[in-house]
């Protein structure tokens, strides 16, 4: 049984207007979207901006009410439990943020940021949570002396180091990463991704890894689900997704990363412009009269396509 | 091959102040860019090539900056004008593509108005003419619909549309040179590809010189005709971009490419450059600067006071460490090590 399944999933935002700011309209950021994520393994969700990965991963977490559809962790629906019995989950589900300068709160020592999950699950005495928040610093690299820092006194991958301290302290089973080192320097994003995966084989941790950059998912994913408009156009393993691609979405996805090799400009140009205009030609095809991607379609036991 | 030039740089130090002291961030840097290249400029934040950029258009605060050395614009020293003469430079001249293009557009005056903004500047063109030149322009930049968006305002575009109007602005006026500060860096694959077209065949279309900062080496490799790498306020190493790519030297370059998921397919583990990029105040200078990200590389290898060698035509490497470098967890034979993605190319 998969760790996490999205069944269906929608999150609308009402659009409020008009006289007494009636709701006039959705915006239908998630729009039926479903996925399975087992354990111990990186599922990557890849999109533009604005195709609602990120609201995905924020309602998982409860951050954004979800309109409908089943959200199962671990065989539980987390939508069907009331609000104040979900606590104990909360522990099993943990979030790293995309901006390690405004995720953290700058008015307090690090020490007080690791230990607050901490401080809302178990009772410690002072002694005891010191030692395991500097544990967990160690684990992520850090000097323990850096628990009496604030966050201001280190770079931008130390932070996204204290962040996923964070995330750590309650040894949670899935970790939901929401663009995690786009806002990092290349080589500090090898530090953190190296660590990431490091960590993964020691606690056995199930990530969702939210990213629009398609270098890095390919480097760190097992399971890849392209998404357009607030639903999947195409699922598959790394190999699917980027020896294989079937949809014309995914295709043009791909064709835009850079090519690292400069001999090759011409060629990957031609190839960019070739698949841009079969994009324009066959992308209505595909969808449908709301504008949105049909239903997925296997073509393997791994690969699903939205095709006619 | 054109190689006249546009922009001479001749030991620019650009220095901030911090507590009374100023600290250069950009250090002795010597660079020429030729009509018609794309040059770009790469490094981690830090390194000086914002402070580089900013320098070359006089943008910084002058109160805690001080710029020494020789910008040498079409026979002149940019250095050496007085505001006004900057001004009438910058927009003209010299073009400017920022990073964030929300921020960088006034969100205030419709897209029309900001373009012919410039135009009102430089050019003596009646109200008709220029209407049609920002119509025209928009074109250039491939908006579908230039009329509407004439009279819309930036926050009714996107991203993607944005930065092109911060292009067809920095374009207004026929410059020479275009300063592009990271210029895809906050946009979508799909978008970044479309506006690197777009500045390649603009480039090709006006015959201007391209200064293309950006810390993406993919971006790099798609764009460029000559590179630099630059580390700690120093240049450390110039080449034609296929030679950089095929036969990266310098130590810092080759950590660079080593550490990019894209160029390692299939590898397990990333490489980490040790330690950090060092403070404006805590830059070793005088020395090799990249020396103490590569420990296990004996000081013997350094040279003393580190200079620029020329070591192929046109590729240039700082100090002597590169002769003998090797990755930590290779065994140090001063052979060549071929990177992963790039090795089906050699």
């Amino acid at each position: 049984m998969a760790l996490l399944e999205l069944n269906n999933l929608k999150v609308h935002y009402p659009i409020r207007g008009g006289f007494f700011q009636r709701v006039v309209s959705h915006v239908k950021a998630v729009d039926g979207l479903s996925i399975q994520i087992e354990a111990g393994k990186t599922y990557g969700l890849v999109g533009e901006s604005g195709c609602g990965k990120t609201t995905t991963g924020r309602a998982i977490i409860g951050l954004n009410k979800i309109t409908e559809g089943n959200v199962t962790f671990e065989g539980q629906d987390l939508t069907k439990i009331a609000h104040k019995n979900q606590h104990s989950l909360r522990r099993d589900i943990q979030m790293i943020f995309q901006d390690p300068y405004s995720s953290l709160n700058g008015r307090k020592r690090v020490l007080d940021i690791i230990a607050e999950p901490l401080r809302n699950f178990e009772n410690l005495t002072k002694e005891e949570e010191r030692r395991r928040v500097q544990d967990l610093l160690e684990k992520v690299g850090l000097n323990p002396e850096a628990a009496f820092k604030y966050p201001h006194e280190f770079s931008g991958g130390q932070r996204q180091r204290i962040g996923i301290a964070r995330a750590l302290t309650l040894n949670p089973k899935l970790i939901i990463a929401d663009e995690p080192v786009s806002a990092l320097d290349v080589s500090v994003q090898a530090q953190v991704l190296n660590f990431m995966k490091e960590i993964q084989k020691e606690f056995n941790l199930t990530y969702l890894f939210i990213s629009h950059d398609l270098g890095i998912v390919r480097h760190m994913c097992d399971e890849i689900g392209i998404m357009y408009r607030g639903r999947l156009v195409e699922q598959g393993n790394t190999e699917d997704i980027y020896e294989n691609p079937q949809h014309v979405y995914t295709k043009r996805l791909i064709s835009a990363i850079p090519n690292i090799d400069p001999g090759q400009r011409q060629a990957s140009t031609q190839a960019r412009q070739h698949i841009l205009s079969s994009y324009q030609q066959d992308l209505n095809n595909l969808l449908d009269p709301e504008g949105k991607p049909l239903a997925l379609k296997s073509i393997s036991s791994s690969h699903q396509v939205a095709l006619p | 091959m054109n190689t006249e030039s546009v922009l001479e740089i001749r030991d620019l130090t650009v220095a901030f102040r911090i507590k009374d002291e100023y600290y250069p961030a950009v250090d002795q840097l010597n660079l020429t860019i030729n009509k018609n290249e794309v040059l770009a400029i790469v490094g981690e934040s830090g390194c000086g090539k914002s402070a580089l950029a900013l320098s070359l258009t006089r943008l910084h605060d002058s109160k805690n900056t001080r710029i020494e050395g020789e910008l040498l614009f079409k026979g002149q020293d940019l250095n050496t004008l007085s505001p006004g003469q900057m001004n009438k430079i910058r927009g003209s001249e010299i073009g400017m593509i920022f990073q964030d293009p929300l921020t960088a557009l006034n969100p205030l005056m419709t897209i029309g108005k900001q373009i012919e903004e410039n135009l009102d500047y430089h050019t003596s063109l009646s109200r008709k003419e220029k209407t049609k030149r920002v119509i025209e322009l928009l074109e250039n930049v491939n908006i579908v619909d230039p009329k509407r968006v004439y009279a819309q305002y930036p926050h009714e575009l996107s991203g993607g549309m944005r930065q092109r109007i911060m292009i067809a602005i920095a374009i207004a006026c026929r410059p020479s040179l275009i300063i592009a500060d990271e210029p895809t860096t906050a946009l979508d694959v799909t978008i970044q590809s479309q506006i690197l077209d777009l500045l390649k065949q603009l480039q090709a279309e006006n015959d201007a010189g391209i200064v293309l900062i950006t810390h993406d080496l993919g971006v790099v490799a798609e764009m460029a005709d000559r590179v630099v790498v630059m580390y700690a306020g120093e240049i450390v190493e110039i080449a034609d971009v296929n030679e950089l790519f095929n036969n990266p030297k310098h130590p810092y370059t080759r950590s660079l490419l080593a550490s990019m998921p894209g160029a390692n397919v299939g590898q397990e583990s990333l490489h980490v450059i040790e330690g950090r990029v060092p403070s404006l105040q805590n830059i070793p200078r005088g020395s090799c600067r990249f020396s103490e990200r590569i420990p296990w590389i004996p000081q013997t290898h350094h040279a003393e006071h580190p200079e620029l060698n020329e070591v192929a035509p046109q590729h240039w490497v700082r100090c002597t460490c590169y002769q003998n470098f090797h990755f930590e967890d290779e065994v140090g034979d001063g052979k060549e090590i071929v990177l992963n993605g790039i090795a089906g190319t050699q």
